[in-house]
């Protein structure tokens, strides 16, 4: 038997009407279904929401929200479709997140700190607060990665913010008025087209299709039935090779 | 934060079973399906071929054919607008290439529009929700290529149709596979981080119903690595982007060309006028209409207006009837009901067991068989497990770990891990209950390999083009993963060469919404009568708290 170790037994859930809690949404306060989405909540108490939505399912950062807790000073933050309602939340989202992007040529950039530093100079304005961290809903080191990339080293900040959907949570949030997820994004681009090693193997595949290499094959193929294709294809689930 | 408790204690004998059978199935594989019992399991579970949840369409050039419910509800519908309402000569924008959709098509397309010469300030996209909210986004797994030594797009090929069960448009598939490479090098050099060895060789892995390891994937959020850097580029390009602003009805010209569209700001709520070249409908998917109550992984925005769009200036539509569940919706928490759990999941090693912990599928079968699996496990064998929104099965994210080495996940994973850790539960170490889930709409418009939109009689409906999601023929009546990221960049790119040559030969009349006037007509000749209009843009969940 293997076990990789649990965490501790839940609760049963109980099929009874659920527990009401009071959220205040923009200051006014409703009575909605414990445990629901915040994106549910809204929808719950009327609004068919047209900004602060968006994937639904925690990819796309359109509906990031902050919010207070009773008798607690901190401002927390998280995305509204991922995080679940709690009695005396207050909360807003956020329809937009006001930011400026720099515009750059991917071909003519170098892959160093000198091209983010030109593009983003507020980066250099850091101060290691990490209020930026303290927002991410996906946990990521975002003061860190600032800090890796005016290090110099682009390859570990793409890493490390590879998980980032551009919620704004963080650049709502910084002193230093950085716009982390555009920073970001120009360090992926440049790990990704500069610094990664190329697929040799790609490199040939395309080289071989745009030298006509399978048009024989394929027009082979496209002349055979139906029942013919279905032998073939089986054969390849086999893991057999076939040569037409 | 509220600690969410993980699985409640009447799961765990079940889970501990599953931990009991562990060891033994780590050793074994479940013998592929063959070919005539698929079809029978098919046939017989899949939500597809459950009576009384079609109807045949009764106006338009799809008259006659059978289609879910949910979609004949909106393509017999009313138009959204009244013609008479629209001032037509008050153009607002006057582009050569009108792109409707704000995902990974749209965004190909604009891009490749531009890059074949068509200036940034000549295109125009519009979106109704933000530039890139799109199921892109969402698509976890991979995208497929055949561009290693032992694969071909021979194999390729050959799979996709075996995928479709043989229906698909050959034409097309033959574009899909063969452009495969050159897209996958196209991304590489924009800067799409995919995972790698050390050497630069791709790290690719296997997808239900491929023969062949071809899934290029980076992490688990594929989807949203190419199109961000595809809405980069965009935004390089400085390519002009209308948010909140969806098309609600195509013009037409008094030569009965399709010449623009009306879109509407959805915050003002004013109409305005685009005119254009060319129009490419690049709108994706219904997973948003719930499909026989089903719950969905799609975005908000997933409604099907295209294929509305399309139908009411004559559009030929195909394989409407054939939708595709994703075997692996999440079942458990209820509030991650629906939510995508990736087929890498199962890519990577994890069975699919049931209530006793015993292995019921292959796990790499095409999605519609295992779904289908997954339905009679639980409906028919009552092997399922039960929960407060339906059933479940158990998809053993442990054994990636001990297959591939612990951190496996986490680093392969990441989105996964995060979801359902803010719920309490580890799927490192506890397995994942699952349901299928309304994912992809495998049928939609028809075209041709030049992204040119069909009428009945397979002629071109002048000046529309359409690419991804909302078209037919690539995957016949069932896809498999990693092929619509696939098809959105292949057909997207199409769609932005061909209408960077075509529009040099448009000249345009006089805007008129006669066609609107004329469907109208049709529905009342077809004795329609209905109080509903379409597109619906976005879906309404008021007061609902079932879906998420």
């Amino acid at each position: 038997m293997i076990v990789l170790g649990r965490r501790t037994k839940g609760e049963t859930p109980k099929e009874v009407e659920p527990r009401m809690v009071t959220i205040y949404f923009m200051g006014k306060a409703y009575q909605v279904p414990e445990g629901i989405t915040i994106i549910k909540a809204l929808e719950y108490i009327g609004y068919k929401l047209i900004r602060g939505v968006g994937c639904r399912g925690g990819f796309c950062g359109a509906c990031t929200t902050f919010y207070r807790k009773k008798n607690d000073y901190r401002l927390y933050s998280g995305l509204a479709c991922q995080t679940p309602v709690e009695d005396g939340m207050y909360l807003t989202q956020l329809p937009f997140v006001p930011a400026e992007r720099r515009k750059y040529d991917i071909n003519n950039v170098k892959p160093d700190v000198n091209t983010i530093l030109s593009l983003y100079p507020e980066i250099a304005r850091c101060v290691g607060c990490n209020a930026c961290t303290k927002v991410c809903p996906q946990e990521l080191p975002v003061m860190d990665a600032i800090q890796t990339i005016l290090r110099g080293d682009l390859a570990k900040a793409a890493k490390m913010i590879f998980d980032c959907i551009a919620c704004g949570a963080c650049s709502m949030r910084c002193p230093a008025e950085i716009v982390h997820y555009n920073v970001f994004q120009l360090v992926r681009r440049l790990y990704g087209k500069y610094i990664a090693p190329k697929a040799k193997h790609l490199e040939k595949r395309v080289e071989e299709i745009e030298n006509g290499n399978y048009e024989e094959q394929f027009k082979k193929l496209l002349s055979m039935s139906v029942d013919d294709w279905k032998v073939l294809a089986e054969k390849l689930q086999k893991g057999e090779d076939i040569v037409l | 934060m509220v600690e969410y408790p993980g699985y409640p204690p009447e799961f765990w004998d079940s889970i501990e079973k599953v931990e009991e059978t562990r060891e033994k199935r780590l050793k074994e594989t479940f013998p592929k399906m063959p070919e005539a019992e698929r079809e029978e399991l098919v046939h017989k579970y899949h939500p597809d071929y459950k009576e009384g949840t079609k109807r045949p369409v009764r106006v338009g050039a799809y008259k006659g054919q059978l289609a879910p419910h949910e979609v004949v509800d909106l393509l017999e519908a009313h138009a959204l607008i009244n013609p008479n309402e629209i001032d037509l000569d008050d153009v607002d924008y006057d582009v050569d290439i009108l792109i409707i959709g704000g995902g990974g098509a749209a965004a190909s397309a604009a891009l490749w529009a531009n890059i074949n010469g068509v200036p940034a300030d000549r295109i125009l996209m519009v979106t109704k929700l933000r530039f890139g909210d799109a199921n892109t986004k969402m698509a976890q797994g991979g995208i497929q290529a055949a561009d290693k030594e032992y694969d071909s797009p021979i194999y390729h090929f050959l799979d996709v149709l075996r995928g479709g069960h043989y229906t698909n448009d050959p034409e097309l598939v033959k574009i899909l596979v063969t452009e495969a490479p050159l897209i996958i090098k196209f991304l590489e050099d924009l800067g799409v981080m995919f995972d790698k060895e050390p050497d630069g060789t791709m790290i690719e892995v296997s997808g239900g119903g491929c023969s062949r390891y071809r899934m290029h994937s980076c992490g688990d959020y594929t989807g949203l690595e190419i199109m961000r850097v595809l809405m980069d580029e965009v935004l390089n390009r400085e390519i002009p982007v209308l948010e909140f602003s969806p098309a609600v009805e195509l013009i037409t010209d008094d030569r009965g060309q399709v010449a623009g569209a009306v879109v509407m700001n959805l915050e003002t709520g004013r109409y305005h006028v685009v005119r254009a070249k060319a129009t490419v409908i690049a709108t994706g998917g219904f997973g948003r209409l719930h499909i026989q109550g089903f719950q969905t992984t799609n975005h908000y925005g997933a409604t099907m207006d295209g294929v509305v769009l399309a139908y009411r200036v004559g559009a030929q539509l195909r394989d409407m009837d054939s939708v595709q569940y994703h075997p692996t919706g999440a079942a458990w928490p209820p509030q991650l009901a629906g939510q995508l759990v990736t087929e890498k999941v199962r890519a990577l090693g994890a069975q699919l067991v049931n209530i006793e912990g015993k292995q019921f599928v292959y796990q790499l079968e095409p999605r519609d068989v295992v779904s289908s699996a997954i339905i009679r496990e639980c409906y028919d064998r009552k092997k399922g497990i039960r929960t407060i929104t339906g059933w479940g099965v158990w998809l053993d994210s442990p054994m990636i770990e001990i297959i591939r080495g612990e951190g496996t996940i986490e680093k392969f994973l990441p989105a996964m891990l995060r979801q359902f850790k803010r719920y309490g539960i580890d799927i490192r170490k506890e397995p994942i209950l699952v349901f299928p889930t309304l994912h992809y709409q495998n049928g939609g418009i028809v075209i041709n390999k030049y992204t040119q939109v069909l009428d009945a009689k397979r002629k071109p409906i002048p000046n529309l083009f359409a690419a991804g999601e909302c078209t037919g023929g690539v995957h016949g009546k069932n896809r498999l993963m990693g092929n619509s990221l696939l098809e959105i960049t292949v057909f997207g790119r199409r769609a932005g060469i061909f209408t960077s040559k075509h529009i040099k030969k448009v000249s345009l009349g006089k805007l008129t919404l006669n066609h609107v006037v004329r469907w109208e007509n049709m529905l009342k000749e077809a004795k329609i009568r209905t109080k509903r209009k379409a597109p619906i843009i976005l879906p309404d969940y008021r007061g609902d708290v079932r879906y998420r």
